[in-house]
């Protein structure tokens, strides 16, 4: 499914969206598979699906801790679209990684595997868009959204040079920092959003530390049309505890912040 | 073509949060690197407080056993006793000017965690070191070192706990607080503009030898060797040199216990002669990896030759023929380190031992011409430990 369509259905439904992140292969593709599931039950609107990388230098120690323990199952790319094609479901996938990985394989390649394995749209956080014209060429060709980040430091000009180039959605970093830990939503991010909307009509998601329903509520009620949480779910399969059952009403009770 | 790049190599491969940084950074660079304050400031702490310029020293004894005439650059002599403290003096200068308050550095042997604390005290800039939490322990002087100097080292536990991990962190902390923080680099890596800045910085090694041993001389060296890590000591003493085509470069890489890979860690650090062209730490260059792109743990017997990556720059001039990168094992250092420590009364560092230890295997062969510049980076104090737990201790009863 695309992303756009999706973000057109909330929006008919006046709902925000829930992007959620897990890391694939950890601890093991098999739990990848039901953790799918059950974010989805839960309400999940996007799956992001990170393909872990040995250096993940935007990410907390949450997600770099999911990374290791992903690449020591034997995550590969390789594997990695394997699961994905078996993942039968109805909702965008997106897969998260750093640009060596898609270097290493070929960005062709990579980007033809997206497709095929069920990939819709890609976010590599460590690639800004002056960059990014070989990947973004190969994505327009094979329907891939290139999704790129905007943060509290990027100005207006860089801003309009990201707006140009971005498909999808438009993944607005809530603070200066690394995923995971907390955010505090105040009215810093409130104006972020407003000074994006005056620019563009692509759907903006609002990501790094949100992990509880009160933020997503005020996020969406200052204009956001989705939210994208990782670390707080990373968190619960890194517990091995009651993960299934966990990951799913973490993402009904963000899913409801996202209604009112 | 564009000015970050050397040929595909180099870029700005970094979150967005940093890009404005990095424009910033380069911005702030270009105003002040001809600025006449800005210079006479860095070539007073060049010279009384680093202690340059440093000789250009005639090495009569290894010229003798070797039949070439070989001069050595005397980095080792530097404040805090290599080439680092050019780099962090210039940037601590650069920070201060730019209004920062805070430094951050990675380190990997402590040599540029110790030479960015000499700096950081010296300029009056709240510093903090990461280190790999093996490193911490492989090096525990220079932490000691760092903490007496007012830094503050922090033990990264992530990864591999080396190096690498150090500079993911760093770049973390640079992300979180990129207002108030300059990330000083250590090498000729990351994105642009820190190749080229660090480059600049070091780059007074080759010009004060182009001038030396024109006195000495009368001509140019027939080549001029450097270890190579990052490759900025390389870079340092190349670059000048660059121009001059009669002039042979060579960038002698860690070739560790041998040459060999596993899925997850090279025994080497040879990554100019052995890697493939990948991003790591901001920037495309020759990296160590796997068939999946995952970055491999490297090795050397010297600390500060143990990393994945190289500097951009080197890759280029490598790809072009211009520089010839080479390596020698961990064994082939150790000896150098002994024989030249023995010979001309110099303890080198366990890095520039690789270069001269290339300069001891290819002297007869001719390769290298009659006159030989060889970039001694550091001195070895800091080594004796690792000397000696390599069980490479030539006499002595201890
Ligand atoms: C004495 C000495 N030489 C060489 C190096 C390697 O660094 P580079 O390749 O950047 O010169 C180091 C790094 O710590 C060093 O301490």
């Amino acid at each position: 499914m695309r992303i756009s369509d999706k973000f057109e259905e909330l929006k008919s439904r006046n709902e925000g969206a829930l992007i959620s992140y897990i890391c694939a292969g950890d601890p093991s593709t098999e739990l990848t598979k039901s953790a799918v599931k059950a974010l989805i039950k839960g309400g999940a609107d996007i799956i992001e699906l990170g393909l872990p990388f040995s250096d993940p230098c935007a990410d907390g120690p949450v997600i770099q801790s999911a990374t290791d323990r992903a690449i020591s199952a034997g995550m590969t790319p390789e594997r990695y679209f394997e699961l994905v094609s078996t993942l039968q479901v109805d909702v965008p996938l997106v897969c998260m990684t750093y640009y060596n990985i898609i270097y290493k394989r070929g960005i062709k390649k990579f980007i033809e595997d997206c497709s095929s394995s069920g990939i819709t749209g890609i976010i590599v956080p460590d690639l800004p868009v002056e960059e990014s014209d070989e990947l973004g060429l190969a994505c327009a060709k094979n329907k891939v959204d290139l999704i790129f980040l905007v943060a509290p430091t990027t100005n207006e000009n860089r801003l309009h040079k990201i707006l140009d180039k971005s498909t999808g959605f438009l993944y607005m970093v809530s603070r200066t920092g690394v995923t995971g830990g907390s955010t505090d939503i105040g009215t810093d991010i409130a104006d972020l959003l407003t000074g994006i909307k005056k620019c563009t009509d692509i759907p903006i998601a609002v990501g790094f530390g949100i992990s509880n329903r009160n933020q997503v509520a005020d996020i969406i009620s200052y204009g956001a049309e989705g939210v994208i949480a990782g670390s707080a779910f990373v968190d619960i399969i890194a517990s091995g505890k009651n993960v299934e059952h966990r990951l799913e009403s973490l993402a009904c009770d963000l899913k409801s912040g996202c209604r009112e | 073509m564009n000015k970050s790049k050397y040929g595909i190599y180099g870029g700005q491969y970094v979150p967005e949060i940093l890009m404005p940084a990095l424009q910033e950074l380069e911005d702030e660079y270009s105003r002040y690197r001809n600025d006449p304050q800005f210079q006479q400031d860095l070539n007073y702490y060049l010279r009384d407080f680093a202690g340059r310029e440093t000789p250009l020293y005639h090495a009569k004894n290894l010229s003798r056993k070797y039949k070439t005439k070989i001069y050595l650059k005397r980095e080792d002599l530097v404040h805090g006793g290599a080439h680092k403290l050019n780099n962090t003096l210039g940037q601590a200068l650069l920070a201060k000017y730019m209004g920062k308050k805070r430094i951050i550095a990675e380190t990997g042997a402590g040599q540029h965690g110790t030479a960015t604390s000499m700096a950081g005290a010296n300029l009056n800039l709240d510093t903090l070191i990461y280190m790999g939490a093996k490193d911490v322990v492989r090096q525990k002087m220079n932490v000691y070192r760092m903490e007496i100097l007012g830094a503050r080292v922090k033990a990264v536990e992530s990864g591999s706990k080396t190096l690498k991990d150090a500079i993911n962190e760093a770049l973390r902390d640079w992300v979180t607080n990129v207002d108030t923080t300059h990330y000083l680099i250590g090498s000729v890596v990351g994105p642009h503009p820190y190749p080229m800045i660090v480059r600049d910085f070091q780059s007074i090694i080759g010009k004060e030898v182009k001038e030396q041993i024109m006195q000495k001389e009368g001509r140019y060296p027939d080549s001029i060797i450097a270890c190579a890590g990052g490759g900025s000591n390389a870079m340092g003493i190349f670059y000048p040199f660059i121009e001059n085509k009669d002039v042979s470069m060579f960038a002698v890489e860690a070739g560790g216990s041998g040459m060999e890979l596993t899925s997850k860690a090279a025994l080497h650090s040879a990554s100019m002669c052995t890697g493939e062209v990948g991003v790591l730490h901001g920037a495309c260059t020759k990296v160590l990896q796997n068939q999946n792109g995952q970055i491999l743990e490297s090795h050397s017997i010297s600390a500060g030759l143990d990393y994945s990556g190289v500097g951009p720059e080197l890759a280029y001039l490598a790809d072009t023929g211009r520089i010839n990168p080479c390596h020698v094992s961990d064994e082939e250092a150790l000896n150098a380190f002994h024989e030249m420590s023995r010979l001309e009364g110099i303890i080198p560092a366990l890095e520039s031992s690789h270069a001269l230890a290339y300069v001891m295997i290819k002297a007869e062969s001719g390769e290298l011409g009659d006159l030989v510049v060889i970039n001694l980076s550091g001195r070895g104090d800091k080594d004796l430990e690792t000397v000696i737990k390599a069980g490479k201790w030539k006499g002595g009863n201890i």
